[in-house]
C-alpha cells in the first residue's frame, strides 16, 4: 500500500514584511506547509510500520522542483509534482483536480494525507474536494492514524471532543498540526533527497477541461492598521502606573 | 437577491448563522440532520427549517452529508449556502463545494452585501493581512464561529425531508466528550497570556495568581496547551485559537508570530514582556518591558 502526501509549497511567513500595509513577497524563499510536513511525518511513521512507498503530490510553479527536496530528505520516497504558472494563486477548486487526476496515476494508494490547513491560506478545503472528486470517504482533524488490515482508525479531534472512526481504506485524511514533531533531516539525508525519484507533469499533460470553474475574487489584501504607542517601560512601577492612567487596572 | 441554505450540526453557530444569513436575504432556509431539537430551534428563530432525514446518516460521515444536503439544495432555489466555520463545518465545506460546483471561503470573520455581492473578510497570509474576497459562481461561505449573534425567536415553519444516501464506509466506534475546561477567554475584559518564554509548568501557579488579582483569565500561545500541553486548548489566542478583544492583554514570553497576534491585535492595551529586545511582539505592544516574566510576574503580585 502507497501513502500519497499533498505538500503546499507556500512564501516563507516569516519572511514576509509589510510595507504600506502592503504584504511584500519579492525576495520571499518558498517552504513547505508546516502542517504539510507534519501529514509527511505521519505516513513516514506509518510506512515505517506497514511498508509501501511515501509519494509527496505537490502542484505549483516550476520552483517546486527545489522546494520538494525538503519533503524527499525528511523520508518521502518519491515526489509527483504538476507545474504550471497558473496554479501557484489558483484556488481550491481549480487545484482539486489537478490533485485528484495526479492520485490516479499513483499505483495502489491506501491513504492520502492532507495538512488541516494550508499555511499561508489556511482554507481546509482541498482535501475535502479532492475526496469528493476521488469518491472516497474522508476523516479531517486526525490527531491519530493506525492501520488494521485494509482499515484505518483514526481519531478526529473536534472543539468538544474526540471522535474516534473505522473507515475502509483508501481514505483521504487530514491532520492536526500537533499530531506529530516532524523529524529534521540529516546532512547525509539531504544530500541523497536529489537522487530521489521525481515525476514531473505539465499541467496540460493531465487533459483536464478546466474551464467554467468558479473564480475567488480578492478586492483588497491589507495588514490591519496598527498604531501602537510602543512605550518601554523600566520597571514595575511604571508599567502599574502607566496603567492606571490607561484606566485599565 | 440570491436564496441561502443555512447548515450547522452545532445549535448556537446554526442561530448565528441565520443572522448572517439575513444581511443576503430575509427568507432563510436552515437545515438539521435527523435532529428534532435543532430543527425546532430553527424554525423558533424565524427559519424555514428543513430536518433531513435518513436513519444511517451521521454527520461524521461528510461525503453523505453533502450528498444530503445536494438533495436540498436541487429542490430550493438557493445559489448561496451558509456553514459554521468550526472543524466539523470546514470538513463538509469544502466537500460541498465541490458538489456544488462552488467557490468556498472558509474562516469568514465578517460579510457585507454590496451591490448584490457578498464580500467576506478572511485573515489571509497566515494572518499578516485580512482579505475582502468574493466569489463568482455559486457560493459556500463558512462562517467563523461567534462573528455574529444567534438570531432571536420569530415564526419560522418546519418540514422533514427524507433523502437517499450511499454508506461511505465512516463508522464512528466511539465519541469522547471533552472534558473540564469551560473557560471563554473572548468574553475577558483582561488577559494575561504566556507563551514559551514560561520556564516551566510549575511557574503557572504565579500567573493564575496574577490573573485573578487583575480579575482576568489566563490565556496562551498555541505550542503551550498543544505541545507542552499545560494549558487547555480552550485558552489559545489566534489564528487556530480565539479571537480576543480585552481592555488589557499582559503578553509574557511571546515571541509575536503573526499566527498568534492576529488573535489579539484588536485589544486595547497590549504590554509584551520579553528578554529579547527585538521580539516582534513589541511593535504590536504600547507599552514594553524587557525584562524575565518571572521576575515581572513576582513583583506585579506584590505591587498591585
Ligand atoms: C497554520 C498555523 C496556525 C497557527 N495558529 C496559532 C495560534 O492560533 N496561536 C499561536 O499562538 N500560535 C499559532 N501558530 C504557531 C505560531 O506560528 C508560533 O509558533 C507560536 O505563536 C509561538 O509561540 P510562542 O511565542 O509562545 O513561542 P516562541 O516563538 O518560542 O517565543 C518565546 C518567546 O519567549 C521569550 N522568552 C524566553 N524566555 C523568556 C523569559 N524568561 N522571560 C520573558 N520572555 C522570554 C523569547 O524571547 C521568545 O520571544 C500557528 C502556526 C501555524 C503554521
Ligand atoms: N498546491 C498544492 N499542492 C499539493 N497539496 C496542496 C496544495 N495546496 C494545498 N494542498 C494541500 O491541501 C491542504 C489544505 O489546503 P487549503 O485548502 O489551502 O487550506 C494543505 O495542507 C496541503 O496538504
Amino acid at each position: 500500500m502507497n501513502i500519497v502526501v499533498a505538500m503546499k509549497q507556500i512564501p516563507d511567513l516569516q519572511q514576509i514584511r509589510i510595507r504600506q500595509r502592503q504584504p511584500v513577497l519579492d525576495g520571499v524563499p518558498a517552504a513547505l506547509g508546516i502542517i504539510d510536513k507534519n501529514a509527511l511525518e505521519a505516513a513516514v511513521l506509518l510506512k515505517e510500520e506497514e511498508g509501501g512507498q511515501v509519494i509527496v503530490l505537490s502542484a505549483g510553479n516550476e520552483e517546486v522542483e527545489e522546494t520538494v527536496k525538503e519533503a524527499l530528505a525528511a523520508g518521502a520516497d518519491q515526489a509527483f509534482l504538476v507545474l504550471d504558472d497558473s496554479i501557484e494563486n489558483a484556488d481550491g477548486s481549480l487545484k482539486a483536480p489537478i490533485l485528484a487526476e495526479a492520485i490516479k496515476k499513483i499505483d495502489d494508494v491506501g491513504l492520502i494525507l492532507f495538512g488541516e490547513g494550508s499555511g499561508d491560506n489556511y482554507s481546509g478545503q482541498l482535501g475535502s474536494r479532492v475526496a469528493e472528486l476521488l469518491g472516497l470517504p474522508q476523516v479531517g482533524y486526525a490527531s491519530r492514524i493506525q492501520i488494521q488490515d485494509s482499515q484505518a482508525i483514526i481519531t478526529r479531534s473536534l472543539e468538544d471532543g474526540d471522535e474516534l472512526v473505522k473507515v475502509t481504506m483508501p481514505v483521504v485524511v487530514s491532520v492536526l498540526g500537533d499530531i506529530n514533531e516532524p523529524r529534521i533531516p540529516s546532512v547525509t539525508q539531504i544530500l541523497k533527497a536529489g537522487r530521489k525519484p521525481k515525476e514531473v507533469l505539465e499541467l496540460d499533460e493531465l487533459e483536464l477541461d478546466l474551464s467554467g470553474l468558479p473564480q475567488i475574487k480578492t478586492l483588497s489584501n491589507l495588514a490591519p492598521e496598527t498604531n501602537r504607542k510602543q512605550v518601554k517601560v523600566g520597571s514595575v512601577e511604571e508599567l502599574i502606573q502607566a496603567l492606571k492612567t490607561e484606566g485599565v487596572i | 437577491m440570491a436564496g441561502v441554505i443555512v447548515y450547522s450540526a452545532n445549535p448556537e453557530l446554526a442561530l448565528e448563522l441565520i443572522t448572517v444569513a439575513r444581511l443576503i436575504n430575509d427568507k432563510v432556509v436552515a437545515l438539521s440532520i435527523n435532529d428534532d431539537q435543532l430543527a425546532q430551534a430553527l424554525s423558533q428563530a424565524g427559519a424555514q427549517a428543513i430536518k433531513i432525514t435518513h436513519p444511517d446518516l451521521v454527520v461524521a460521515d461528510t461525503a453523505a452529508v453533502a450528498a444530503a444536503i445536494k438533495q436540498v439544495l436541487d429542490g430550493v432555489q438557493a445559489d448561496v449556502v451558509l456553514l459554521s466555520s468550526d472543524r466539523r463545518g470546514k470538513e463538509l465545506a469544502g466537500r460541498l463545494a465541490q458538489v456544488m460546483g462552488a467557490g468556498c471561503l472558509t474562516d469568514v470573520a465578517a460579510l457585507e452585501v454590496k451591490e448584490g455581492q457578498i464580500e467576506c473578510q478572511r485573515n489571509a497570509l497566515g494572518g499578516a493581512t485580512i482579505a475582502v474576497q468574493c466569489i463568482e459562481g455559486p457560493q459556500l461561505i463558512a462562517i467563523r464561529p461567534r462573528s455574529y449573534p444567534a438570531a432571536g425567536t420569530a415564526a419560522g415553519s418546519l418540514e422533514e425531508m427524507a433523502v437517499e444516501i450511499k454508506a461511505s464506509g465512516v463508522k464512528v466506534l466511539e465519541f469522547k466528550a471533552k472534558v473540564g475546561d469551560k473557560v471563554d477567554i473572548e468574553a475577558a475584559e483582561t488577559l494575561v497570556a504566556v507563551g514559551q518564554g514560561l520556564s516551566d509548568e510549575g511557574q503557572l501557579a504565579g500567573v493564575q495568581d496574577l490573573a485573578a488579582k487583575l480579575g482576568g483569565e489566563v490565556a496562551c500561545s498555541k505550542p503551550v496547551a498543544t505541545d507542552k500541553k499545560w494549558l487547555s486548548e480552550e485558552r489559545i489566542i489566534g489564528l487556530s485559537g480565539k479571537k480576543c478583544k480585552p481592555q488589557l492583554a499582559l503578553l509574557l514570553g511571546i515571541s509575536g508570530q503573526v499566527q498568534f497576534t492576529v488573535g489579539i491585535r484588536d485589544a486595547k492595551v497590549i504590554v509584551a514582556v520579553n528578554t529579547d529586545e527585538n521580539a516582534a511582539i513589541n511593535y504590536m505592544a504600547d507599552y514594553i518591558m524587557q525584562a524575565d516574566l518571572h521576575q515581572v510576574v513576582q513583583e506585579l503580585k506584590q505591587k498591585l
